[in-house]
């Protein structure tokens, strides 16, 4: 195993760990804001909770391109040829 | 281990190769051609208990367009519900032993972000007309035209890899655990991965339908259904 795939492996559970913190920090904040209003407002829970749905799908796409980076990394990596 | 990023080809027609997901996609296709059809000859006024559940996912989708787009969804019922159902089913077609959701592979998935597109021109250019869709895009100001042209590739990108890194992953992981644990451990998994499938055929809908809500509005900004819709 040469230098460039150790890095290539090291940086993708890099890649993956860090990208998942900042999502994780983000869909927490979410959530914890939707329970607020619902508490408040739970007549308009059904409009919130499909915000909230759409929303986390949106957070959470940061946290998959990055594992889609590390597959690529692990997978497709353009210079292990 | 196989790589997420590829597709294995199952057989040749003549020198073409045919890929699993276009089997898959094929057979789901299929089977909701069939139900349709076998549903539509036995349509009556009193519904049956599968006519009724069929009526109620047309309801949903339609009120749903009615709520994120604040327009009449006739015109846009066939295209939102397709996908709708068609990424639902896909999703869920993991069910079936030894299937792989053709939307865990990334050339599916491009295909449907790529229609997405499409159908933001298609409809953008029937509200406004070319010079109206056109003009869209320097809106606010001239300036943003740049940001404007990159924002529709970037999007419909997103649009791919949401899809496509969600339902792979959750294949993906489904046979790491069942390659570490073995048989009964990735059930629960299976379980969540039910759940983000749902959840992700329904966001792509919704997005669809933002995306061409905003075009539509914005060209042809003259029509009562002018309201500036959330993206």
């Amino acid at each position: 195993m040469n230098w460039i795939a150790a890095v290539s492996i090291a940086s993708a559970a890099l890649a993956v760990a860090f990208g998942a913190i900042g999502p994780a920090l983000g869909e927490g904040r979410a959530v914890a804001a939707a329970m607020d209003a619902i508490a408040r407002q739970p007549e308009a829970a059904n409009t919130i909770s499909r915000t909230l749905f759409v929303g986390l799908a949106m957070i959470e796409t940061m946290a998959i391109y990055c594992l889609v980076i590390a597959l690529l990394l692990l997978f497709a990596n353009p210079l292990l040829k | 281990m196989i790589s997420p990023l590829v597709s294995p080809v199952l057989f040749h027609v003549g020198s073409i190769p045919i890929a699993e997901p276009v089997v898959v996609t094929w057979g789901v296709m299929a089977a909701l051609m069939a139900g349709g059809l076998a549903l539509r000859r036995r349509l009556k006024l009193v519904p049956s208990s599968t006519q009724a559940a069929c009526e109620l996912v047309v309801e949903a989708v339609d009120s749903q367009i009615r709520d994120t787009m604040r327009v009449d969804p006739t015109p846009y019922r066939a295209f939102i519900g397709t996908l709708f159902v068609f990424i639902f089913v896909a999703n869920w077609s993991s069910l079936v032993p030894g299937v792989t959701p053709p939307t865990a592979r990334l050339e599916t998935d491009a295909a449907l972000a790529l229609l997405v597109f499409l159908a933001v021109i298609w409809f953008g250019v029937k509200a406004g007309g070319v010079r109206g869709y056109l003009s869209t895009f320097a809106t606010p100001s001239p300036l943003m035209i740049p940001l404007n042209f990159v924002e529709s590739l970037t999007r419909t990108f997103s649009l791919l890899i949401r899809l496509f890194g969600n339902v792979m992953s959750g294949v993906f992981v489904i046979g790491l655990v069942l390659s570490l644990a073995g048989l009964v451990a990735p059930i629960p998994l299976m379980a969540l991965d039910l759940l983000t499938g749902a959840v992700q055929a329904y966001i792509f809908a919704v997005l669809a339908m933002v995306f061409i809500a905003g075009a539509v509005a914005e060209a042809a900004p003259e029509s009562p259904s002018n309201e500036r819709t959330p993206s």
